[in-house]
C-alpha cells in the first residue's frame, strides 16, 4: 500500500504536461500550426536536442510522482501508517542507488574508501589502511585485480544490449517510414541512411542510440559499482545528480509558467490600451528591472524562511517544505523575469493595433477583449514561445548561481547548484575530490546545451524574419 | 537635447522612489525594527530599555511607512522611510548597522570592483568583436558553422564551472597566479590577472554569438552590396562600411552596462575574495544587514536609469538619424 503525494510543484508541472499535450492534439489538425514544428524536427541540431530533452524530461516526470510507503504493521490495528519520507517513482526504480550509501568519499569505480581508517584485525592488531566499500565492487574477490576485467566484462555486456535496442529502433523507424511513403523496406532503409528524407531520422537514430548505451552502461554499472563516487556523506553522486534533473527542468519550466500570465496580460494591455494605463504599465516594470534582481530574490527567500519558521505545522514533511522553497524561487524568479517579455509585447501589440485588419475589426465594433483574444494573441504567440525556450537554459543556469549566494533552492533539495556549492570547497583537498563537480558539470552542461540548441531551432522556425534570410 | 535629458531625470525620480518603496517593504514584512534590535544586542539579556536605546540612535523609533499621531506632512516626514530614503537621494547612505560609514566603504571598495570590471570589458569586447567578424567574414562556411557550434558550447557551461576550472588549472595546477586574495597598489596586478581571463572567457560565447548576427544583419543591406560593386576592397567593406555600421548596436549594448560595472561582479569578487562591491553585497545579504542592502539596490536603479539615459544620448552622437525629442 501506499499513499500518494502531490506536491505544489507536481501539480503544477502536470498541469504544465496537460496543456502541452492540449496543444499538441489541438496543432495535430491545423497545418499553419505544425509547419514551424515540423521546421524544428528536420533541423540537423534541433531534432538531436528534441531526443536528448525528451529523456530529460523524461527522468524528471519519474522523479515527479510522489508516494509515501506504507509501513510494517507494528500493533494489529486496521489503520496503515505511512512513512514519513516522500519517494519517488524515480527513487524506486534506482532503488539500491538511494540506499547504498558508504561513509564518506570515494572515487567513481572504486572499490575501497578515499580516506584512511583504523582497522582493528581479528588478531588485536590494529593497522591504518583503505578499507573496502560496503557496496562499490563488493562481488569481487581481488578488487585490485578484478576490477578492471570486471568493469570491461559489464561494459561489453552493455554495448551487445545497447546494440540490440538500436537496431531494433532502426528496424521499426524503417517499417514505420516504410509504410507510410508506401515504400519498399531496403529503399526506405538507404533513405534514412543515406539522410535523403526529410526529418532526419538518422541523427534522431544515433542520438537515440548513444543514450540507449549510456542507460545501458548505467543499468549495468552503477549497481554494483558508485560510476560517480559518492560524496562527503557517503550517499552515491550518479544518484544525486539524477534527482537534480527534476530541479533544474522545474526552475526552468514553472518560472515561466509563472510569469507568462503576467508578461501577456500587461504587455498587450499597455500597448493596446496605450495613455494612463500604458504609463502606469511602463512604470511598474522599469521600476522592477531596475532593482538588481539578486537583492530582490534574496529579500524574498529571506521572508520565506522567516514565514516557515513562524508556521511549521504547515509542512508535514521535509519535502514538503523544500518544495513550497522551490516554487517559491520560481514565483520571485518569475517577477523578476517577466518585464524583458513584458516590453517586447507591449511593442509588438503597439504595432498590431495600427494594423488594417484591426482597424477593420474596431470598425466593425468588435468588442476589445474579442480583438486581443482573436486578433492580437495569436499573432504575438511566436515571440512567447521563442522568449520561453530561450529563457529555459539561463534559468538553469541562474539556479546554481542562486545556490552559491544562499538564496537558491533549500540546502535539502537536490540541485547542480547545490551539487557544486559543496563540490568546489573539495577541490582544495589532497588527491583532489573532482567528481562532484564532474558530474553535476556533464548533466547540466549536456541538459544547457540541449536547451540552447532546440531553442535555435525553434526560433529559426518560428520568426519569419529569420527564416527569410 | 536638453530638455529631453531633464525630463528623463525627472521621469526617474518616481522610479526611485518605487525602488524604495519596495525593498523598504519587502525588508520590514521580515524584520520589525525590535527584530533588528534583539539580532544586534545578542539574545541574552535585552531588556525594552537597551531595545528602545538601540532603536533611537539609529533612527529606527518611529512608525514605519505612516505616521498617525502626527498632522499634515508631519504624517509622512516623521517615519523610518521618509527619513532613511531622504538621505538615499543626497547619495548619503549613513551607517551600516555596525557602525561603519557606507559611503566610505563604497567609495573605497570601487575601486577593486573596477580594476577587474574595466580589463574585463575592454578585452573582452575586443576578443569578441575580431571573434565575430571573423565568423561573418566566413559566413555560410564551416568555419562560421563550427564557430557558432563552439559559441553555443561555451554559452552552455555555467559560470562557476569557469571560475573553479580556472582556480584549478592555472591557480593550482600550473602555479601561474594566486587562486584568490588581493593587494593595494600595482601589486593588485597578480591577483586581476585570473578573473579577468575568466570574466572575458565566460562571456565569449553569448557575446560573439550575438555580435555576429549584428554584422549578419547589415551585411545583408544594399549599401554593402553598392560598396563591394563599385570595386572596393573586401577588407575596406569590412572595415569601413561594416564595422562602423554594426558598431551601432554595439556600442549601445555596452554603454548601457556601463555604469553598472560599479556594482561590481557578485560571483567573481566573492570566489577571488577581491574586496569589491560585489563581495560588499553579498556578505550584507548574508549577515542581513538591511542598511548596506538597501544602499546597493539604490544605487543600482540610479545607475541602471543613467545607463538608460546614456544610451539615448549616445544614440544621438553614433547614429545622426537618430533625434532625440
Amino acid at each position: 500500500m501506499i499513499l500518494p503525494v502531490i506536491l505544489w510543484t507536481d501539480a503544477l508541472i502536470f498541469l504544465l504536461v496537460a496543456i502541452v499535450t492540449v496543444f499538441a492534439l489541438y496543432a495535430r489538425g491545423k497545418p499553419h500550426l505544425r509547419a514551424p514544428w515540423r521546421h524544428v524536427m528536420c533541423s540537423r541540431l534541433g531534432s538531436p536536442a528534441l531526443v536528448v530533452l525528451s529523456a530529460y524530461v523524461f527522468i524528471g516526470l519519474l522523479d515527479s510522482l510522489h508516494y509515501r510507503p506504507a509501513l510494517e504493521n507494528s500493533d494489529d490495528s486496521a489503520q496503515t501508517h505511512y512513512a514519513v519520507e516522500v519517494l519517488s517513482v524515480l527513487d524506486t526504480l534506482v532503488g539500491p542507488l538511494r540506499t547504498q550509501t558508504e561513509k564518506t568519499y570515494s572515487a567513481p569505480f572504486a572499490t575501497h574508501l578515499y580516506s584512511r581508517e583504523t582497522v582493528r584485525h581479528p588478531d588485536g592488531s590494529q593497522t591504518r589502511e583503505y578499507p573496502r566499500l560496503e557496496y562499490g565492487g563488493r562481488h569481487l574477490e581481488n578488487p585490485a585485480a578484478d576490477a578492471r576485467a570486471d568493469i570491461l566484462q559489464r561494459s561489453s555486456v552493455a554495448l551487445m544490449q545497447a546494440l540490440v535496442a538500436s537496431l531494433a529502433v532502426l528496424l521499426l523507424i524503417t517499417l514505420w517510414q516504410a509504410r507510410r511513403r508506401r515504400q519498399v523496406f531496403t529503399s526506405t532503409l538507404q533513405d534514412i541512411l543515406a539522410l535523403r528524407t526529410t526529418v532526419p531520422w538518422l541523427i534522431f537514430w544515433i542520438t537515440l542510440s548513444v543514450l540507449l548505451l549510456l542507460t545501458f552502461l548505467a543499468i549495468n554499472l552503477s549497481t554494483v559499482y558508485h560510476v560517480f563516487g559518492t560524496d562527503k556523506v557517503g550517499q552515491d553522486v550518479f544518484y544525486q545528480t539524477l534527482k537534480s534533473i527534476r530541479t533544474g527542468l522545474i526552475i526552468g519550466t514553472l518560472t515561466t509558467l509563472v510569469m507568462l500570465p503576467f508578461a501577456i496580460f500587461l504587455g498587450i494591455l499597455a500597448g493596446y490600451a496605450r495613455g494612463w494605463i500604458d504609463d502606469v504599465i511602463q512604470y511598474i516594470y522599469t521600476t522592477l528591472n531596475s532593482i538588481p534582481g539578486v537583492l530582490l530574490i534574496a529579500a524574498a527567500i529571506l521572508m520565506l524562511q522567516v514565514y516557515m519558521a513562524n508556521h511549521p505545522e504547515l509542512f508535514e514533511t521535509t519535502l514538503e517544505r523544500a518544495d513550497i522553497r522551490l516554487l517559491f524561487l520560481c514565483i520571485i524568479l518569475g517577477i523578476t523575469s517577466w518585464t524583458g517579455l513584458c516590453r517586447l509585447l507591449r511593442g509588438e501589440a503597439l504595432k498590431l493595433r495600427e494594423a488594417e485588419y484591426i482597424q477593420a475589426a474596431t470598425a466593425f465594433g468588435v468588442r476589445h477583449s474579442k480583438i486581443i483574444s482573436r486578433h492580437i494573441l495569436p499573432n504575438v504567440m511566436h515571440i512567447v514561445l521563442i522568449t520561453v525556450v530561450l529563457d529555459f537554459s539561463g534559468l538553469v543556469l541562474a539556479e546554481a548561481v542562486l545556490s552559491y549566494v544562499g538564496v537558491g533552492v533549500d540546502p535539502t533539495t537536490n540541485s547542480w547548484g547545490n551539487m557544486i556549492n559543496s563540490a568546489r570547497l573539495e577541490m582544495a583537498r589532497e588527491p583532489v575530490v573532482w567528481w562532484s563537480l564532474l558530474s553535476a558539470f556533464l548533466f547540466m552542461f549536456t541538459l544547457v546545451l540541449a536547451a540552447n540548441l532546440f531553442s535555435d531551432a525553434v526560433r529559426d522556425a518560428f520568426d519569419p524574419r529569420l527564416r527569410q534570410r | 537635447m536638453f530638455a529631453y535629458i531633464v525630463r528623463r531625470v525627472a521621469y526617474a525620480l518616481p522610479i526611485l522612489i518605487g525602488v524604495n518603496l519596495l525593498t523598504f517593504y519587502l525588508f520590514f514584512v521580515v524584520n520589525s525594527p525590535d527584530d533588528m534590535a534583539r539580532l544586534h544586542l545578542g539574545v541574552k539579556r535585552v531588556t525594552p530599555e537597551a531595545i528602545d536605546k538601540w532603536k533611537a540612535e539609529r533612527g529606527y523609533d518611529k512608525p514605519l511607512v505612516f505616521n498617525a499621531t502626527e498632522t499634515g506632512i508631519g504624517r509622512i516626514s516623521e517615519t523610518i522611510f521618509f527619513e532613511k530614503s531622504l538621505k538615499l537621494f543626497a547619495f548619503n547612505f549613513g551607517h551600516s548597522d555596525d557602525g561603519r560609514d557606507i559611503s566610505h566603504d563604497i567609495a573605497q571598495r570601487m575601486v577593486p570592483s573596477l580594476a577587474i570590471a574595466i580589463p574585463s570589458l575592454v578585452v573582452g569586447l575586443l576578443i569578441n568583436i575580431t571573434f565575430a567578424m571573423l565568423l561573418a567574414f566566413f559566413r555560410g562556411t564551416y568555419v562560421d558553422i563550427s564557430g557558432v557550434i563552439l559559441c553555443v558550447v561555451l554559452m552552455s557551461i555555467s559560470a562557476m564551472f569557469y571560475i573553479i576550472g580556472g582556480q584549478f588549472l592555472l591557480g593550482k595546477l600550473l602555479r601561474l597566479m594566486p587562486i584568490s586574495g588581493y593587494d593595494i597598489g600595482l601589486d593588485a596586478i597578480k591577483f586581476l590577472v585570473l578573473p579577468v581571463i575568466i570574466g572575458v572567457v565566460s562571456g565569449i560565447g553569448s557575446s560573439s554569438r550575438l555580435y555576429r548576427s549584428f554584422f549578419l544583419e547589415e551585411a545583408g543591406k544594399d549599401f554593402i552590396r553598392t560598396a563591394r560593386a563599385k570595386g572596393l576592397k573586401e577588407s575596406r567593406v569590412l572595415f569601413r562600411h561594416l564595422l562602423s555600421n554594426a558598431m551601432i548596436p554595439i556600442v549601445t549594448g555596452v554603454v548601457v552596462v556601463l555604469p553598472l560595472l560599479f556594482m561590481g561582479s557578485l560571483l567573481l569578487e566573492s570566489f577571488f575574495a577581491i574586496p569589491g562591491l560585489g563581495s560588499y553585497t553579498i556578505d550584507a545579504i548574508n549577515r542581513q544587514d538591511f542598511a548596506i542592502v538597501r544602499a546597493m539596490v539604490f544605487l543600482g536603479s540610479v545607475l541602471y536609469i543613467v545607463g538608460l539615459i546614456l544610451v539615448d544620448i549616445t544614440y544621438t552622437i553614433v547614429d545622426p538619424r537618430v533625434r532625440l525629442s
